[in-house]
Order: structure tokens, then sequence, then C-alpha cells
């Protein structure tokens, strides 16, 4: 596989953080409802947001590596057989959905630095928290992260759905372009 | 010039005496010399404190009839600090004081009985997470003055302990955790 993504498929740079960010969206979300019901006896009462977060800065650092990519190396065109509607649909949904992660995760940055406490990375460094003691900073933003992250998932599941859709009904090549597969001859 | 000199005095022995009568205190939250602070066992290895940033209220005081005296204090409970965002996030929440549907805390006292040479169990209702109890502080008088600015002020602290499920407060954070104490420090400017 490419490393590059080119004017028909995607490169391997690409298919990799498509899907490691696709499977930690999915995993914080469940990671975060599980955590914030965590008795204070529970062993991963500490753990668990400790993971939550390091994860969430990780998918951060991936995300503006994703973006810097796709600027550097343009996605490929649409497939033809897409029609205007489908072709605008995607553009929309995709666009929603890079503004639903990176809302979800300075989210819940401003939650924990809302008091100026940086956040540890797998105990390795620091972030520093850069915006802190706005007028109810955690609050708002634990509203805004919490339903967010639930927009996020649903419309994250409906992705998926349309992708599966494009693979068995339409029998096109969309799905198989995010895995890496070369375009049909 | 006369009558007015007259009337000024007259007016300003009034007010004086009236003062010194009532002597009305408010806490001087605007100059930051006021606390309410909270502490709670971690465990049962060590302390924890915190404080509630956000309060006002007025006592009323003479030392030669402590017993005749009054505290009222009202506090915005969401103005709650520990010092980490997100235990404070947590306190704030439906699991503890549930800052969003009870704003305010606020205390009145209803009784003062003197217990010595500048001390007091102040009796009132405490009203914390929308539930109302009777609390006894017990309180002790620090000082009082003029200040170097003109006024006259005087200062306490007071101590008192709640059960955290006597004020609907039901999560659990260990047996050792289970009350937790609060500490009124004030200091009011006579009016």
């Amino acid at each position: 596989m490419q490393w590059r993504n080119s004017s028909n498929r995607y490169g391997f740079i690409s298919v990799v953080l498509h899907w490691l960010v696709a499977l930690a969206v999915f995993a914080l979300f469940g990671l975060g409802l599980w955590m914030t019901d965590l008795t204070y006896y529970s062993e991963w009462y500490r753990t668990a947001p400790a993971l939550h977060k390091s994860i969430g800065i990780t998918v951060f650092a991936l995300m503006l590596l994703r973006v810097f990519w796709r600027l550097l190396t343009p996605a490929p065109a649409p497939i033809s057989t897409h029609s205007s509607v489908v072709r605008l649909l995607s553009h929309v949904g995709h666009g929603l959905l890079y503004i639903g992660i990176f809302t979800v995760l300075l989210s819940g940055y401003l939650i924990s630095t809302a008091e100026g406490r940086g956040i540890s990375v797998f105990g390795l460094f620091e972030i520093p928290a850069l915006l802190s003691g706005l007028p109810d900073q955690a609050d708002v933003a634990g509203a805004v992260h919490f339903y967010v992250a639930w927009g996020l998932v649903v419309f994250a599941v409906l992705h998926g759905l349309a992708a599966v859709k494009h693979h068995v009904l339409d029998r096109d090549d969309t799905l198989k372009r995010m895995l890496g597969c070369a375009p049909k001859p | 010039m006369i009558k007015k000199t007259l009337a000024a005095f007259v007016l300003g022995s009034v007010l004086s005496s009236g003062t010194a009568l009532a002597a009305d205190y408010v806490i001087d939250q605007e100059g930051q010399h006021a606390f309410v602070n909270f502490k709670i066992s971690h465990l049962g290895y060590s302390w924890l404190y915190g404080t509630f940033k956000d309060f006002d209220g007025t006592f009323s005081y003479d030392e030669t009839q402590p017993e005749a005296s009054k505290v009222n204090v009202t506090l915005r409970t969401a103005s709650l600090d520990s010092n980490h965002a997100e235990r404070d996030k947590h306190l704030r929440s439906a699991d503890f004081l549930n800052t969003s549907k009870y704003p305010k805390a606020t205390f009145t006292s209803t009784k003062v009985v003197s217990t010595g040479e500048g001390t007091a169990d102040i009796s009132g209702d405490l009203t914390l997470n929308g539930v109302t109890k009777e609390v006894v502080i017990n309180a002790y008088f620090i000082g009082q003055g003029n200040d170097p600015w003109g006024g006259y002020r005087a200062g306490f602290e007071g101590k008192t302990t709640l059960k955290l499920v006597d004020f609907g407060i039901k999560t659990s954070l260990g047996p050792a955790s289970e009350s937790v104490e609060l500490t009124l420090a004030v200091e009011g400017v006579r009016q």
C-alpha cells in the first residue's frame, strides 16, 4: 500500500489514522460513561480517568496529524458513481465528524484544566492548562463534552452504516477504499 | 448655621448610639476577610480542605449581651473550591451538592448560648442540598476594635460538624469520611 493518498485511493497513513481514531472514539465513549459511575473504592476510580485523559490527548495529536496529512495529501476524488447529493452529504457529514471530534476533545481538556492543573499523559509528560478560570468552566465544558460525545457517537454509527450501505447495497468501493484497497480496474 | 450644626449633632448622636446598641456587622466579603471552609477525612489518612468562595452575610454582636447575637450567611454552593477541577465538578454534581438544583446554602441563627469567656454555641437552621436541619456552631470571639481606615471590626470563628447523609448526600466516600467539618471564619465591618 502506498503511504500517501492519490486521486483514487487512500494511502496507508490516512487509513491507519482513520481506524485508530474510530476505535478510540468508541473506546473513549464507553470508558467515559463507565468511569463516571465508578464508586470511590473501585480499583479503577483513579486509573480509568487517567487512561481516558491520556488516550484523549493522544487522539488530539492524531487528529492534528490527520488534518495536517489531509492538507498535505488531499483525500481522493469522490467515487464516480456517487450522485451529487451523496457527495454533498458525505462532505457535510465528514465535516461534522471532524468538528464533533475536536469539540469533544477540547471540551474534555477544558474540564480537567478548569482550575489550572495540567493533564498527565500516561504519566510520561504533562499538557499544561492554557485556559482556566472561565465562569463555571468545568460544568459548562462537562455538559458540552457529554452531549456532543453522544451526538458524535450516534453520528459515527450513521457514518458506519452509510459505508456498509455503499458496500452491500450500492456495491461500490467506498468501504474498501477506507481499508486501503486499490480501486477496481 | 447653629441650627444646622445642632441638627447634625443630634442626628449624629442618634446614629452613633443606634449603631452602638444594635452593633450590626456586615461580613467583609469585599476585602476577603471571611472564609467558609470545609474539611473532610480522606480515607482516614489525611484531611482534605476546601472552601466556598462566594458568600455574604451579616451578624449582630454586643459583648454585653452575647446571647442577643444573630448570624445570617448565604453562600453560593457552586463556588466551592478544593483546588482540583474534576473533584470540584463532581462535588457540584447531583452525587454531592447538586448545585444547579440547590444553588444556595443558608445559615440563620435561632439561639445563641454563651458557653464561657468569648465562646458561644450558635444554634440555627442550615439549609444545604435542599435539606434544612438545625446545627450548632461552636463559636469563639477573636477580637474587635477600630481598623486603620476609619471603620470598626469584629471577628469570630465557628465550627460545626455535619453528617453527609443528614443533608441528603448519599454518595459514599468510605467509613472515615461520613462527616464534614465546616468552619466559618468571619470578620464583620460595623455598619
